[in-house]
């Protein structure tokens, strides 16, 4: 993990005191509503219905428990003991006061933490796949790549006041896991048969009201020139991006506008004067970046055991390995690790009952500790908001499931249908059209079953309680939007979305539908599924084949109890 | 006197041209918009008490070739949220290599002088009526990219870690 030198701790340092400054002009009434209002977005506060909501960001989300601890701590003395985990890997508090806001970042900076530009009109924390350094399908690490990023970006002068939020994500494996294609800026890491490390490029992807798969602009970026070229990117959307209209202000509709040749082109003249200036890497500085993501000391096994399984050696083991709610477990939130003997641990946060990504402040010591125990002190967040210990010993698994069973950490649904991704919605966000959570909840209730789930495998719902596409309700096998009908709060549901390499975007079934009618018209989009599935077909798979129609006649079929 | 007030005494015989205004016959000292610029600049051929400001949709690549003609370029924010002055003076900067003077005009906010001076800014004229110089304005310790104000970024000046 990525370690402060002790200019990141000063630039961090002398940020809180620059936001304490501007907290203490703005409550004397020296700076005026409106400006400091875009001056606490760039430090990820929002005032949201009830209160103000921080927003502190976890750089391509990795932790470590020393600052899960911390966030357990703020969540406890500033806030109301729990935290929200968040679809871009940050986590957010509900209900901090505004006064004690440059304490808490005080707080964080003890743990090389900040809130900077987690919100405004920049650009926002990286994000990447959640296995990132592990993953046996990996091609090349991509955290130094955010790192170095992150670095580019933190108050980067020129691009601190763009036309809109942006948002660049990387992804180094054969499975895109951090959905690069919805980004305003996508990039895939490639290793050349020589060797050489660079990206294909993608712009202008993104959800919101006009949702657009990215387009690649460039199919082979040179590593040592990625913050040049990106320079020149933002030059262009910075320059050239709509600021008439907030909801056409994203790069997207600049891409589309211009189409991406021409914005490519842009690109590349734009980059011509900066290429090879004093923004490109050197070895130097991507070696040292990379080598602060090193290898923990791995315990060396077989090579044999390189498998998701528990090792069963013994009797008792393989009883355990029989525990159906472990076997469960271990299918679903167990994944291979790309090194023999170790796997990949999902903890889930999606429990029935409990808003998707909360945590309280005991499970946050509590995750804290098992990352000590079992992970090498380290946690991951996931665009899913789940969190994720890495590096597990297959051989500790039963006894981190029991650890994390008692902590409700445990269950066995990541991927299934009720591990949903669910913005804030109307009980929090003053943007929302319809409440979200409660929905999540529903459903959640409706599928209580973990064999008829098992059996269901892999679907994603997705729920955004307004257009703002939160809860990426478009890329959502199931995407649920909240809408606003005469002042009421009804629900508009879409099909085969997907974010993965095979990206998609879901289309509406139909007419929308009131909070209560929810549940049964995902039973009844399941249950074409499960007349219509072929052996092994996931849900997407089988909308593919066989397409909206049965869906729609199902779900709209008038009831016969009317 | 401040510095906020010697300069603004120093500044007090330039005259800002609005977009829509034509000068005045024989006024002297005057900060001309973009436009007019372009269509009458043989009139001011041998003046030296010409220069001229850009709104910020406009392209500072149309005065390449003239740059050395100004006594200063301005670019003007209509407002403090509108960002695309950072990236002209960047350009003109690092595209264009304007050395010369480069005023901020317009919404210009004390909590963004940092950022428009490592774009390449070097006076400001602020929204409240002071009138900067660079080096009033505070900066962070270090900083982690390069930009227009010929900056390294950090893996470039400190030995790190
Ligand atoms: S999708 Fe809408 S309601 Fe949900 S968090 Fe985003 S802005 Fe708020």
């Amino acid at each position: 993990m990525y370690k402060y030198n002790r200019y990141d701790q000063q630039l961090i340092d002398e940020r809180v005191a620059q936001f304490r400054d501007q907290t203490k002009r703005y409550l004397k009434g020296l700076i005026p509503e409106e400006e400091f209002l875009d001056l606490r977005l760039r430090n990820g506060l929002y005032i949201q219905r009830h209160a103000p909501m921080l927003r502190v960001a976890i750089p391509y989300g990795m932790l470590n428990s020393k600052q899960l601890r911390k966030l357990a701590y703020i969540s406890r003395h500033y806030d109301k003991a729990y935290g929200h985990f968040t679809t871009r890997q940050n986590i957010q508090f509900n209900w901090p006061e505004l006064e004690k806001v440059p304490d808490i970042l005080a707080d964080l900076a003890e743990v090389q933490m900040h809130a900077i530009q987690t919100s405004g009109n920049v650009i926002r924390n990286t994000s990447t796949d959640e296995f990132a350094g592990v993953a046996a399908d990996e091609i090349e690490d991509s955290r130094p790549w955010c790192e170095l990023i992150r670095q580019w970006s933190t108050f980067h002068p020129e691009f601190n006041w763009l036309p809109r939020k942006f948002k660049i994500a990387v992804t180094g494996a054969a499975v895109d896991r951090a959905a690069i294609q919805i980004h305003d800026i996508g990039l895939r890491l490639i290793r050349k048969e020589d060797g050489e490390v660079g990206f294909e490029v993608l712009a202008g992807g993104g959800l919101g009201r006009t949702p657009i798969i990215g387009s690649v602009i460039k199919t082979f970026l040179p590593g040592k020139h990625l913050l040049t070229y990106l320079d020149a990117m933002l030059r262009i959307y910075n320059r050239f991006g709509r600021r008439d209209n907030k909801f056409k202000a994203r790069i997207k509709i600049l891409v589309r506008a211009m189409t991406a040749e021409k914005y490519a082109e842009k690109v590349e003249q734009e980059w011509q004067a900066l290429k090879d200036g004093p923004g490109t890497l050197t070895e130097a500085e991507i070696n040292r970046v990379s080598a602060c993501f090193t290898h923990p000391e791995y315990e060396t096994f077989s090579a044999e055991k390189s498998t998701t399984a528990y090792s069963a050696q013994s009797a008792t083991d393989a009883r355990i390995a029989d525990d159906s709610g472990f076997a469960a477990w271990q299918r679903r939130n167990v994944k291979p690790h790309k090194v023999p003997g170790y796997a990949i641990v999902i903890l889930s946060l999606k429990p029935t009952g409990v808003p998707p990504g909360d945590v309280t402040d005991t499970q946050m010591l509590q995750i804290a500790d098992l990352a000590d125990k079992y992970s090498f002190g380290e946690v991951r967040t996931t665009h899913e908001q789940n969190l994720v210990l890495a590096d597990v010993k297959q051989r500790d698994l039963y006894a981190l499931w029991q650890e994390a069973t008692s902590g409700s950490l445990a269950t066995p649904n990541a991927g299934l249908l009720t591990d949903m991704i669910c913005c804030p919605g109307g009980d929090f966000c003053s943007l929302a059209n319809a409440k979200s959570i409660p929905v999540a909840e529903a459903i959640q209730r409706r599928y209580d079953s973990i064999d008829t789930l098992h059996d269901l495998g892999e679907i994603s719902i997705n729920i955004s309680g307004c257009m703002n596409a939160c809860g990426h309700h478009h890329v959502g096998n199931i995407g649920i939007l909240g809408v606003d009908k005469k002042g009421e709060e009804w629900y508009q549901i879409s099909i085969g979305g997907s974010a993965a390499n095979d990206a998609s975007l879901a289309s509406i079934i139909g007419p929308s539908f009131a909070r209560e009618e929810v549940p049964d018209v995902i039973d009844k989009i399941i249950s074409v599924y499960t007349q219509h599935r072929e052996a092994g077909e996931s849900f997407l798979a089988t909308y593919r084949r066989i397409g909206m129609e049965a869906f729609k006649t199902t779900v709209y079929a008038k009831s016969e109890i009317l | 006197m401040t510095s906020s007030d010697a300069n603004k005494s120093a500044d007090i015989k330039w005259q800002l041209v609005a977009a829509d205004k034509q000068p005045e016959a024989d006024s002297r000292y005057l900060i001309i918009p973009l436009a007019l610029w372009l269509a009458d600049k043989a009139d001011y051929e041998n003046r030296t008490d010409i220069a001229v400001w850009l709104d910020s949709g406009e392209e500072p690549e149309q005065l390449a070739g003239d740059l050395h003609r100004l006594a200063f370029v301005a670019l003007n924010f209509p407002t403090f949220r509108d960002g695309r002055a950072y990236s002209s003076a960047s350009i003109l900067r690092q595209q264009l290599g304007y050395t010369g003077e480069l005023r901020a005009i317009g919404d210009v906010r004390r909590d963004q002088l940092e950022q428009m001076s490592r774009c390449g800014f070097d006076k400001f004229c602020l929204a409240d009526g002071s009138i900067l110089a660079l080096s009033d304005v505070p900066q962070f310790s270090y900083h982690y990219q390069s930009a227009a104000d010929n900056s390294e970024p950090l893996f470039r000046t400190q030995q790190l870690d």
